[in-house]
């Protein structure tokens, strides 16, 4: 709760400021201020200090699992917002009101994380869409950006209006909106607006991850949006959508999971499948980025296909794995003026640190031992084997998982075994030389390694 | 505390010298930490199995099920041995070899050396899986950074091909643990596990096929020659001498006592793919002219012959394939060290622009031929003991087709003699000449190599049962494990 109302009050506050204070720089520091404070905010409630005691009538819940998730997100989108916040300068005039618009998406992650009822959930979704819509459109004078937030727009209307139809057909079925099903369920026959309507919010819950085949989207406004505003849809959007996937699905039709588990699981098997072919092939590493966020949705709808023990935990740790390392990447990438791989070329040898920090985080998502990538994947597969007859789909995945290493290393061979371009400018260099995106990119790659060697260090705040 | 410090000296100590920028101390650093690690090791072997000092169980990852729990046992002994050897072996042979940025190249190769121990002395299926990706990654980067031309891609094709197969390992490490009552990953829980024979059979061939990879067997040989061709001299060395090893130490330790009963019913298609293996590789050594190519494929027949033997499932073919680690190992390390001299002096490695080297470096080829003469197994050297009992072995097979093994095998023998004594004769006899290179027959350094190489060859030659007592344990419990004769006759 504390996390909800601040994160409103600092998205308004941030609203203001840039009315009220000329210097960007302040404004940036107000709203890493603001981030820190969230940050500090959620840990509280975790041991308890719960400032803002609100009645919702059972239509939030604060669980343990949301609050450690949420810790998650808002630390990743400090550490986002300390390595990438002066790109934001460069992508328009209004730059306070992109972090207004932030502050209200992690409004949003909050209410999907912490739903009780269908219509809190759809109202998170879209607190979440809506700015995602501006931020993806905010390089105006760009006709890529312009056209990718176009294509967001309408595609995720329409995905839109789907989950819509779907509660609206559960609530036929039931007369509320309340998420325990359970005692339709357990009737003989599910009732045809039952399933209906289940389907209906699968397929827009799988647009809204990316899942194949609901994935169009992702590759062009993922490419069209500015940088630095596609790593925060990349990671932390994605992963909050699907902790309300996976929550939905646990609340609601746990009961019914026979009837939907196929359906997921052969999302899960097109997810995989598209997402790391077609990465193989890019010639830019953005658009590879966008198609492995496409292959790690697939390792993550394990989880959902599984719902076990298990595939919480190991939700959590591939939130953290999967943010922790991407942002980092799309930090790097944001301040660099060549995107195709060949721009990494010998960055090994002119900036060691960076390369080194981006070997951490392309070891994780490949899922390299003592990464937390690699503990966040074991959880996964863990999960899903204890399914009966889901050995095709882990062997699947882990194929998959191969096939992810030959793209993510190609960024590595540009960086350490490729000579740098000799018309490579010094001023990429220069970028990278800021103190505060230095010690973020260590602290992201410590972190990693960190939860890679003991993994006990996240998980013992969800039970503890 | 020995397995331990196996691990942690390498690791620290290849840690330490990325930070050492001078070429010329981080190459004595290099040198001795690997002498350290060598007493320790030493140290370990001398010490009975079992011991106190031997064994060391810490907490780590208990969420997971997992314990960092490690052990010397006979076989591990011989294998950690191997690798404390091998490191200053190589070390000194390459001594004069200049890397560009030479303090990582060394520091890679301590830190795949700290992988490799960790492999062989890992007694927790999660560590294992760890130890096994771990020692891959630096050897990626050496290949990759100090190779030959091509380098980026043959590299890749290994490092993709050994990361199949270990990821396929991982999913039936993740199946046992689920069956273990106590969820560990422990080696003994997965000793007692009794899994159905269906079971057995798929989890047996996830499992082969991250070994089969790394030994490599027929047919998942081919990133083989092209990444021994074009690594660096001291990473082929390192990679053909000990890292094939841990695909047989999986297979012996991880393999046959876990699926006792698959490993019965496969054994022979197994067998098979490992006659065809042996020939096919002999076939294509004895058209090869590149010296490193007829040696990378005459270590997929040798291999393919232990492999053979391990399935035999019986004590005396285990105690050859333990003793044939080790010889193999310091036989293909000497092999790859005077071509790699053979290669600096002259500028080629193509036995067709060689000839009569031994008027001009008659102590190379007095090394040359010793080695050789082990390579190919003949009395009094190192690799006549294994073979021999490796052969037996095979022979009192239970397989119905011993028959064909044994013929296949022996042709291996024939063939390897072939191609072995052909290369002898094409590159340091023969009435084709190559002018001096005008450089010294050896220099101090690679004849201390060569030297401690057929010391060692010889004396395991005429005293092998000084190795033979410390793997003996091992094997019989090994073999104890396997033999599912009596449950199959039931």
């Amino acid at each position: 709760m504390n996390a909800l109302i601040l994160s409103a009050i600092f998205g308004v506050l941030m609203m203001f400021s840039g009315v009220m204070l000329k210097q960007k720089a302040s404004v940036r520091n107000i709203a890493c201020t603001g981030m820190a404070l969230l940050l500090i905010a959620v840990l509280l409630e975790m041991k308890g200090v719960v400032l803002f005691n609100v009645n919702t009538t059972g239509m939030l819940s604060f669980t343990r699992f949301t609050l450690v998730f949420n810790a998650i997100i808002f630390f990743s989108t400090f550490i986002y917002l300390l390595l990438s916040a002066r790109e934001m300068e460069n992508v328009g005039v209004n730059y306070a009101e992109f972090f207004a618009l932030i502050f209200f998406i992690l409004c949003g992650v909050v209410l999907v994380t912490a739903f009780k009822s269908l219509l809190i959930l759809f109202l998170g979704i879209e607190i979440i869409s809506i700015p995602l819509y501006i931020l993806t459109g905010s390089d105006k004078r760009n006709l890529k950006s312009n056209e990718a937030s176009l294509k967001y727009f309408l595609m995720g209307a329409f995905s839109t209006g789907i989950m819509l139809m779907g509660i609206a057909l559960l609530y036929g079925a039931r007369g509320s909106f309340a998420t325990d099903f359970s005692d339709l369920m357990t009737a003989e026959k599910p009732s045809p607006l039952l399933i209906g309507g289940i389907l209906l919010i699968l397929f827009s819950m799988a647009f809204k991850v990316s899942a194949v085949p609901f994935h169009f989207w992702t590759p062009d406004v993922y490419d069209g949006a500015p940088t630095v505003f596609t790593s925060f849809m990349a990671t932390i959007v994605k992963v909050a959508v699907f902790v309300g996937f996976i929550r939905l699905f646990n609340d609601s039709f746990d009961e019914t999971q026979k009837q939907w588990r196929f359906v997921i699981a052969i999302i899960t098997a097109a997810t995989l499948l598209v997402g790391n072919i077609t990465a193989v092939f890019q010639q830019s590493v953005k658009r590879m980025l966008a198609y492995s966020s496409i292959a790690q949705a697939g390792f993550m709808l394990l989880a959902v296909y599984a719902m076990n023990s298990d595939s919480w935990e190991g939700l959590l740790l591939y939130a953290a794995a999967y943010c922790f390392a991407t942002i980092g990447i799309f930090a790097v990438l944001a301040k660099m003026n060549d995107i195709t791989f060949s721009g990494f070329n010998g960055l090994g040898k002119k900036d060691p640190l960076v390369a080194g920090t981006l070997s951490v985080f392309l070891f994780s998502l490949a899922g390299i031992p003592l990464t937390a990538g690699f503990l966040a994947k074991f959880y996964m597969l863990k999960a899903a084997l204890s399914v009966n007859g889901s050995l095709w789909l882990v062997i699947l995945a882990v194929l998959m998982a191969a096939v992810s290493v030959s793209y993510y290393f190609k960024v590595l061979q540009a960086m350490y075994f490729k000579e740098p371009d000799i018309s490579s400018d010094q001023t990429v260099i220069q970028a990278f030389k800021q103190p505060v995106f230095r010690w973020s990119l260590i602290v992201l790659a410590v972190f990693i390694i960190l939860l890679g060697l003991f993994p006990g260090l996240l998980l013992t705040w969800y039970y503890f | 505390m020995i397995p331990v410090l196996l691990i942690l000296i390498p690791l620290l100590g290849g840690l330490s010298a990325f930070f050492i920028k001078n070429e010329k101390s981080s190459r004595i650093w290099t040198l001795l930490i690997s002498l350290i690690v060598l007493v320790f090791g030493v140290y370990g072997v001398t010490l009975k199995a079992g011991a106190a000092g031997l064994t060391y169980n810490g907490e780590w990852m208990q969420a997971l099920g997992g314990s960092f729990s490690v052990a010397l046992d006979g076989m591990g002994q011989l294998l950690c041995l191997l690798t404390a050897i091998g490191f200053p072996l190589i070390f000194a042979a390459t001594w004069n070899n200049t890397y560009k940025n030479a303090n990582r190249f060394f520091a890679l190769m301590l830190l795949s050396q700290a992988g490799l121990m960790g492999v062989f002395v890992a007694m927790d299926a999660l560590l294992f899986y760890f130890f096994w990706e771990l020692a891959l990654i630096p050897v990626y980067f050496l290949c990759s950074q100090w190779g030959g031309e091509d380098r980026i891609r043959v590299t890749f094709k290994f490092f993709i091909y050994t990361f199949v197969g270990s990821v396929l390992m991982l999913i039936g490490i993740l199946y046992l643990q689920s069956q273990t009552p106590d969820h560990s990953f422990s080696i003994y829980s997965f000793y007692k596990l009794e899994l159905s024979p269906n079971t057995q059979s798929w989890l047996f061939w996830l499992f082969f096929a991250a070994f089969a990879i790394k030994m490599p067997v027929w047919p998942l040989h081919t990133w083989q020659p092209d990444t021994y061709e074009k690594s660096p001299g001291a990473v082929t060395m390192v990679l053909s001498g000990i890292m094939v090893k841990m695909g047989v130490l999986g297979l012996i330790r991880w393999l046959l006592p876990v699926f006792p009963v698959a490993a019965y019913s496969w054994g022979d298609v197994v067998g098979t793919l490992c006659i065809i293996g042996i020939i096919y590789a002999s076939l294509i050594a004895i058209r090869q002219d590149d010296i490193r190519r007829l040696i990378a494929y005459s270590s997929i027949a040798h291999i393919g012959l232990m492999c053979l033997a391990v399935f035999s499932a019986n004590e005396s073919g285990m105690q050859g394939v333990m003793i044939q680690m080790f010889n193999h190992g310091i036989n293909i390390i000497g092999l790859w060290i005077l071509a790699d001299i053979i290669e600096k002096k002259y500028g080629t490695r193509k036995m067709s622009g060689l000839g009569g080297l031994a008027q001009q470096a008659p102590v190379m080829s007095i090394f040359f031929v010793i080695i050789a003469l082990a390579n190919i197994a003949l009395p009094l050297t190192n690799g006549f003991v294994g073979e021999f009992l490796m052969f037996n072995g095979v022979i009192n097979t239970a397989s119905n087709y011993y028959f064909i093994f044994i013929i296949g095998a022996g042709m291996g023998i024939i063939l390897g003699a072939v191609y072995t004594l052909n290369m002898v004769r094409k590159t340091f006899y023969g009435a084709n000449i190559v002018p001096s290179s005008g450089m010294p027959d050896l220099s101090w350094n690679e004849k201390l190599a060569l030297s401690v190489i057929v010391i060692i060859i010889l004396i395991l030659g005429v005293y092998p049962q000084l190795f033979l007592n410390i793997s003996e344990d091992i094997s019989k419990m090994i073999v104890n494990k396997v033999d599912v004769r009596g449950l199959i006759s039931k």
